[in-house]
């Protein structure tokens, strides 16, 4: 994924730590990002681990998937289900909170985070 | 100025008809005042449905309608309190409590009485009636203790209450009857003697050519002595040998009554008296008592028409009828005896699964005159409707009751050829044209909208499944067609994927979504194909993890903080010391807060993800297995200690237990299973809570299942009485497998069988009777899914890459969440609040 802020890219594991079609939690400069390997679609995405609905370090584990037309790509929280945009952060079910997503990019075999 | 008379129409019972009246009389005109007498202390139930009060419906779900309608509909409504004396001269009644009330026109609805014939000793406890809910409350509490019941009658209410013994539990139930055969008013002989066969497979004993000459028993029944000197003990005793019409008033006011019982009415449902009608069970009509509801509603409406200055006479009425008997369809229509030489009759007899079919039709080949149905009655809305309708009948008429099966797309169609003035719902008058028209014009597309809009289909139900056909069929000809699919990814329903991963070996989540779905998968499709690929072929779960639930991801329920807890299986409740010492020690070495569970286990919480691995390491090392408490699969079956120390134990309930514990742990299913075994009816594990308990009995094991507890408790339901145990694993694989086949995501095996059509007789059919033919497979399935099980945490814990998995980071494995935090309660961890 290309930005055009100059961010600083740190690699953080490879790409076989992260579950095709699934997620993992890495320890990103103190920070939890969850990374997502979606394989299905051949994109990487990351976020923040944590679900702002009731402050849990869970989204890493949660599923996967798309919705609507436009085959948003998104994850549920494994504890109440409220589902993220893996693209822009937003909660899908309506509610205020959304998410923070970090740039991501695959060389080789390993995983960088960009942070600003 | 004068005030204005009112004219006052009042009823004489509050009973189905009775209220039925004044629903049509409302429905057409509001000039009358409507006063209402009712003996019973209740307002009017639905009789007809009055069994299903011993399936859980509360007297309230049976009400015609609530008591709020009569206020709202100005209804002068007078419960509890019985009309004495009608004084004509007057034109007034008399209730009991003193009322006296003026009538312009006065309806008699006073329903009937059970006949109870003059045999010494009826007076006896334990002998009863079975017509109001206060009878069968009674009944229910005689059978709570009883251990053997008779019904005296084999008719079709007989048979009914002998249903009603069945499914209370009596361990022994009998039926009594006078004539050579069952039912000899409604079916012919042959089909008399293929329902014998098919209940006596089923537990009731039936004892025909039975004149009964007393009741014996120190003031409560003890036994039944027939004409022939034989004798039968029972503890209860039902009576059912036909109705008596309540035509005691109609009698003392002067009014002609029957040699036989019952208010002559002439074709306008008049009595002798102008002003005053009778209707349904009650009255006379062309001779003729009619024992059904429809027919009572048909005189209803003829009452409110004449008040209003219509012309509608009652010219008699059909009296076919079909209904379930302990799980067996039986059926009659049109005339079920002509024979030679006014008719011919085709039958149809399959002794092995008890069908017998038999249709009459007119010399010439032209017309269906009647015909009987016992053991499958698929094809009796069709065949009354050809009856009713004098439909041609095709030139080979015997297809009609030879291609039931598999001919479902052509029965649709049949519906649909109806005419439209065809009466398809008799109890409420509504054709095949309305309902059509409903559907069309006024977009109702359930059966539950179609019954608010014209009340189709909410009298004795019967044609409840021809109203779904015209509602389905009218909406698939008009192009729309709404279905029960998984979410927007797959359009097809569990059931159906189920079938088509099966059929085309799909074993990958992946698969299944190129092949049958769309888009990229959501939290919905995944753990329910994760569920189905289960289901078919038990692969272990891990390999699949990203598409399960995180409880199944991680073979763990994940806790508030995101801790994990451990169950292990501790089958049947049953723990040595030494286990106990292990989960102590265990619980003591990783700081584990430690409880006995709901479900007769111990429970293990506030586990970091990364040290699971290592927990199950020990406690697979001391040799537990995995108790399956993250999966939607078999949780526990609890035991009670049963008769290896209980004083009343009739048989090992935990030896059971544990045995059925291990044969279906760790199977995938819908949603989650739990099972109870007691030894005895005291019923210590609660069996009857879960959805499959097996309860000991002198003679072996009752067996029930679709019980539920959770936030709408519901009893399980009686499957098998008397069983041994090869029976009750035979019944519980196959029972099993079906819910897992073909039970929607997340449906618990209670709602499963609430939405079932046909209900428990319909499962016990499939079950037991094999009606679909497909128990051998079900059998072979569930066999293949156990003979795959594995203890999955034993697979993770000797697999190195899948140990992996359980961190909390990946670029960091040793480090814990450091935001989860714990507090101290009662010596032990607690997480923190949200
Ligand atoms: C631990 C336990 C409570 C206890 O301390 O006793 C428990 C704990 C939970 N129950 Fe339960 N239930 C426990 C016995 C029960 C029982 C009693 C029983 O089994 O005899 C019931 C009612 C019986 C029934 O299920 O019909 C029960 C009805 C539920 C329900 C409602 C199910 C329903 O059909 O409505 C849920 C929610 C669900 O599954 O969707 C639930 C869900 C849960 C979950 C899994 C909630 C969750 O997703 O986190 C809890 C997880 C605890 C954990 O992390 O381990 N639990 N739960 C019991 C574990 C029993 C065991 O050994 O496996
Ligand atoms: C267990 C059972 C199962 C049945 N199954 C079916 C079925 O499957 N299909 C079917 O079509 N029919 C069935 N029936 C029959 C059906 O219930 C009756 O045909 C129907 O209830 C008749 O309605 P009714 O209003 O005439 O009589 P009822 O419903 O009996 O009502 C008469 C009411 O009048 C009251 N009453 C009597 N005298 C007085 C008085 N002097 N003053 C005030 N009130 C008085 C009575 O207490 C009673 O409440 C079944 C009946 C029973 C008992
Ligand atoms: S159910 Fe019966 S056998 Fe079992 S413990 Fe209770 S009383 Fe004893
Ligand atoms: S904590 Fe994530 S949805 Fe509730």
């Amino acid at each position: 994924m290309e930005t055009t802020t100059a961010v600083a890219w740190l690699p953080v594991c490879h790409t076989t730590d992260i579950p095709a079609d699934g997620g993992a939690c890495a320890l990103v400069e103190g920070e939890q990002v969850a990374i997502f390997n979606f394989a299905r679609r051949g994109e990487w995405f990351a976020t923040q681990n944590l679900c702002p609905h009731k402050q849990q370090m869970a989204l890493a584990r949660g599923m996967i998937g798309s919705t609507g037309e436009t085959c948003e790509p998104k994850v549920a929280c494994p504890f109440h289900k409220r589902t993220f945009s893996l693209r822009t952060g937003e909660c899908l079910n309506g509610d205020e909170c959304s998410i923070q997503t970090y740039p991501i990019k695959v060389e080789g075999d390993v995983v960088y985070i960009g942070l600003a | 100025m004068v005030p204005q008379h009112v004219p006052t129409v009042v009823v004489i019972g509050n009973g189905m008809v009775g209220y039925k009246f004044c629903e049509k009389l409302l429905a057409k005109t509001s000039v009358f005042k409507l006063v209402v007498f009712g003996e019973e202390p209740r307002v009017a139930y639905d009789r007809v449905h009055l069994s299903e009060y011993f399936g859980g419906k509360t007297a309230d779900d049976l009400l015609m309608a609530p008591l709020q309608w009569y206020h709202d509909h100005g209804v002068v409504l007078h419960l509890g309190d019985p009309v004495l004396e009608i004084d004509r001269a007057s034109q007034t009644v008399h209730s009991r409590s003193g009322l006296i009330q003026p009538y312009d026109y006065l309806v008699l609805a006073t329903g009937s009485s059970a006949f109870v014939p003059d045999i010494p000793g009826v007076e006896k406890e334990g002998v009863m009636v079975y017509r109001t809910i206060e009878d069968l409350e009674e009944i229910k509490a005689s059978a709570a203790t009883a251990r053997s019941g008779a019904v005296l009658g084999g008719g079709l209410l007989g048979l009914e209450a002998a249903k009603a013994l069945l499914d209370l539990g009596v361990p022994e139930t009998h039926v009594v009857e006078f004539a050579p055969r069952l039912m000899p008013r409604q079916i012919d002989a042959a089909g008399s003697q293929m329902l014998q066969t098919k209940l006596e497979a089923l537990g009731l004993q039936i004892h025909l050519s039975k004149a009964t000459s007393s009741i014996a028993g120190e003031g409560k029944i003890e036994a039944l002595h027939f004409g022939d000197g034989s004798i039968l003990e029972v503890d209860m005793l039902v009576i059912s040998a036909g109705i008596r019409p309540r035509d005691e008033l109609a009698k003392l006011a002067g009014l002609e009554v029957g040699m036989r019982g019952g208010i002559v009415v002439n074709n306008e449902m008049q009595t002798s008296d102008p002003r005053i009608f009778a209707i349904g069970e009650c009255a006379l009509h062309g001779g003729m008592i009619y024992g059904l509801v429809a027919p009572g509603y048909d005189m209803a409406e003829v009452v409110a028409s004449q008040l209003t200055q219509g012309t509608r006479a009652f010219t008699g009425y059909d009296m076919s009828s079909k209904l379930k008997l302990i799980g067996v369809d039986v059926a009659s229509f049109g005339d079920p005896f002509i024979a030679e030489p006014h008719s011919r009759s085709i039958v149809f007899e399959d002794a092995h699964n008890g069908v017998y079919k038999r249709i009459n039709i007119s010399p010439d080949g032209k017309l269906l005159l009647g015909g009987v149905l016992i053991g499958d009655a698929e094809a009796y809305n069709m065949l009354l409707q050809t009856v009713n309708n004098k439909i041609a009948l095709p030139p080979h008429p015997e297809d009609l009751i030879l291609g039931a099966r598999g001919a479902e797309a052509a029965e649709g169609a049949g519906v649909l050829s109806l005419p439209d003035d065809a009466l398809v719902c008799s109890c409420e008058a509504v054709t095949k044209g309305a309902i059509c028209a409903a559907v069309t014009d006024l977009n109702v597309t359930s059966l539950d909208a179609m019954k608010k809009c014209n009340k189709a289909g909410t009298g004795c139900g019967g044609c409840i499944p021809m109203v779904k056909d015209l509602i389905n069929g009218t909406l698939t000809a008009q192009g729309a067609y709404i279905k029960n699919v998984l979410c927007e990814h797959f359009d097809y329903s569990r059931q159906e994927l189920f079938d088509l991963l099966r059929i085309n070996d799909i074993r990958t989540y992946d698969a299944a979504l190129n092949h049958f779905g769309k888009g990229d998968g959501c939290e919905t499709c995944k753990p329910a194909i994760g569920s189905i690929l289960s289901g078919l072929w038990n692969d272990l779960i891990v390999k699949h993890n990203t598409i399960q639930d995180t409880n199944d991801r991680y073979l763990a329920n994940i806790q508030k903080g995101g801790s994990y807890s451990v169950v292990p299986r501790i089958a049947g409740g049953e723990v040595t010391p030494e286990q106990l010492m292990v989960i102590g020690r265990v619980a003591h070495k990783y700081g584990l807060y430690t409880k006995i569970t709901g479900g007769q286990r111990i429970d293990m919480f506030g586990a970091h993800v990364s040290d699971l691995p290592d927990i199950w390491e020990e406690l697979i090392n001391a040799g537990f297995e995995s108790g399956h408490a993250y999966g939607k699969s078999l949780r526990t079956v609890k035991s009670c200690v049963g008769s290896t120390w209980c004083r009343f134990g009739l048989h090992d309930s935990v030896s059971f237990a544990i045995e059925i514990e291990n044969r279906y742990k760790g199977i995938r299913s819908p949603h989650k299973l739990k099972s109870g075994v007691s030894g005895c009816v005291r019923e210590c594990a609660e069996a009857q809570a879960k959805d499959f308990g097996i309860i000991a009995t002198e003679k072996g094991w009752n067996l029930f299942v679709c019980g539920n507890g959770g936030s709408k408790p519901q009893h399980a339901q009686l499957l098998a009485t008397d069983i041994d145990k090869d029976t009750v694993v035979k019944y519980l694989d196959r029972f099993l497998m079906f819910y897992i086949k073909t039970a929607d995501p997340l449906m618990r095996t209670a709602t499963w069988l609430n939405k079932m059509e046909g209900g428990l007789a319909y499962l016990k059919n499939v079950v037991i009777n094999d009606s679909l033919g497909i128990c051998a497979e079900l059998e072979a399935e569930m066999a293949l899914l156990i003979q795959n099980y594995h203890c999955e945490w034993k697979e993770v814990v000797e697999n190195p890459e899948l140990r992996k998995q359980f961190t909390h980071f990946v670029n960091a494995p040793k480090v814990k969440d450091p935001t989860m935090e714990f507090e101290e309660m009662r010596g032990q961890k607690m997480v923190k609040a949200w």
